[in-house]
């Protein structure tokens, strides 16, 4: 069983959950931008949660099947077609041999997943099958897919599929506000510039990608205005460089940086941070980490009771 | 020491706030103990000069567990950092092709090309922490002459296996990638190999020591 990329739209990658333990040699998890939808798109098909999909940005991909495939497509709202019908988000759908997956740009949110019923058939590397653009390794050859590229698929135990209760994913991709704790210099910025962040909005810069996303908005002045000795740096980390305005360090992030991170974005918001699109704006509200963690174990109870019994 | 949450999901420890020999060395030995305990709760180490950032799953392990853990790592003590590092040669072909700024190295330290070169592969470098690219290793112990400001514009293209320098620090770029490091050689080693059981060249801790290799050399030994 294989998928042909007939039009690999703006970036596809390979990705599953990441690729943990090798941050000491420099090499960042990676994994899905949107964690969540991606999750979902492999449960509604009847994969393990971690099976490799595939992950567009914001100009979906064009796909042809050789064989019939029951596919899930999650994330950002676009218009996406199986042949000539219409093919809906968030359930699972069966595309005919020879089938051609159109989809379209995304109208909300900045990804769109693919998961296929077995999985893509992708050798990890480190234990993930997820692309390692920097590193050129990882997903298929290391890079984006390009037009023409075969890709395998795993032919799946005829496992059953799953449906997700009405409204389930409603309210789960409001995007204006995200979370955030206290990023490990944040006594470097005083009251006053914490507080811009977290009272003005701030703009995703079209310089945004997986590395990392850039804001402009109001400048954040640190107090404290030494050289930080480059140190490791967590997902979700919200620096500021020189220039005074943040960048929210994301999945393919370098390890290590010697920029002061004023907070750091919660782990439950990290999905929500992967469909935000450029020229979107974002809030940041405070809470702490207890507050963040409960707010975690929510979000995977709650990934448990969406789909129907 | 210092523990501070960095994010919901992982602790800062800080041993320092210098780049020196002593303060890596309290950071390999803590970053040695922590990957002893091989504990699936936590999902990743990154050592840097002085301090290291754990990552760990905060709905398996709690900070406060984490930090005890930690303080009990480091009660431990964290100066026998036994020294049974790795010294790895490295071979590095000075040629001008693969040297677009050893003269302006030269120039700066105002030192004939062949003593750069000569400085350059005469030291022992430590291996402080790996970051920036998969597999670039951030090396500790240039000699002082050597000690040069990064270009003022980042190259948008540096080969893989480029040799360089910037500030006090040395390194080998393992992929090919943008870079605002100077250029003084290029290994004809593979730094970075993805589908090799070890697959950085060089891990935290190393020793490494540059060996002067001619043209030939390098043509007859660059890795395919």
């Amino acid at each position: 069983m294989s998928l042909r990329v007939q039009d690999p739209g703006l970036l596809t990658t390979v990705q599953d959950l990441g690729r943990y333990g090798y941050s000491h040699l420099g090499i960042s998890p990676g994994g899905a931008a949107d964690s969540l939808a991606m999750r979902i798109a492999n449960l509604l098909v009847g994969n393990p949660e971690n099976a490799a999909t595939l992950e567009m940005t914001l100009a979906g991909a064009t796909l042809e099947f050789d064989e019939e495939s029951i596919v899930a497509l999650t994330g950002g709202k676009c218009d996406c077609r199986i042949n000539s019908d219409t093919a809906p988000l968030w359930q699972a759908m069966r595309v005919p041999a020879r089938g051609i997956l159109t989809c379209g740009a995304m109208k909300t949110g900045a990804r769109l997943y693919l998961g296929i019923q077995g999985g893509l058939d992708i050798q990890p590397i480190m234990g993930s099958a997820s692309t390692n653009m920097a590193g050129h390794f990882g997903g298929f050859e290391g890079r984006g897919l390009r037009k023409g590229d075969l890709l395998g698929v795993r032919k799946g135990p005829n496992s059953r599929v799953s449906t997700l209760k009405p409204g389930a994913v409603d309210g789960l991709y409001s995007r204006e506000l995200l979370r955030v704790t206290r990023g490990p210099q944040h006594d470097w910025f005083g009251v006053e510039a914490v507080g811009k962040l977290l009272s003005c909005p701030y703009t995703v810069s079209e310089q945004s990608n997986r590395s990392g996303l850039r804001l402009k908005g109001n400048s954040i002045s640190p107090q404290v205005r030494s050289q930080l000795l480059t140190e490791g740096v967590s997902l979700g980390a919200i620096q500021v460089p020189q220039d005074e305005q943040p960048i929210i360090l994301f999945v393919d992030q370098q390890t290590t940086g010697g920029y002061p991170k004023i907070a750091n974005v919660i782990a439950a918001d990290l999905y929500r941070v992967g469909q935000l699109r450029p020229r979107e704006q974002v809030r940041f509200t405070e809470v702490a980490i207890p507050k963040a963690i409960d707010l975690l174990r929510e979000q995977e109870e709650r990934l448990k009771q969406i789909f129907q019994s | 020491m210092k523990v501070i949450a960095a994010s919901d999901s992982s602790l800062l420890v800080v041993l320092g706030d210098v780049m020196s020999l002593e303060n890596n060395e309290r950071v390999m030995s803590l970053f040695c103990a922590l990957q002893r305990l091989n504990d699936p709760r936590i999902r990743n180490l990154h050592p840097a000069y002085a301090s290291i950032l754990i990552d760990f799953d905060p709905l398996r392990l709690s900070h406060e567990e984490a930090a005890s853990l930690i303080e009990h790592l480091a009660g431990q003590g964290l100066s026998q950092y036994d020294q049974a590092s790795n010294v790895v040669p490295i071979p590095v072909c000075y040629d001008t092709e693969f040297a677009p700024d050893l003269q302006e190295v030269a120039n700066h330290a105002k030192i004939p090309n062949h003593e750069v070169i000569r400085l350059h592969s005469s030291a022992t470098y430590r291996v402080h922490f790996l970051g920036f690219t998969p597999g670039f290793a951030y090396l500790g112990g240039l000699p002082d002459t050597l000690h040069v400001p990064r270009l003022a514009t980042p190259r948008k293209h540096v080969p893989a296996g480029s040799v360089a320098i910037a500030g006090s620090q040395a390194g080998i770029y393992p992929v090919d990638s943008p870079g605002g490091w100077r250029l003084i050689g290029r290994t004809p080693v593979r730094i970075f190999d993805p589908d090799a059981t070890q697959p950085t060249r060089l891990k935290p801790g190393d020793l490494v020591e540059f060996r002067e290799i001619d043209r030939a050399t390098f043509d007859a030994t660059r890795h395919r």
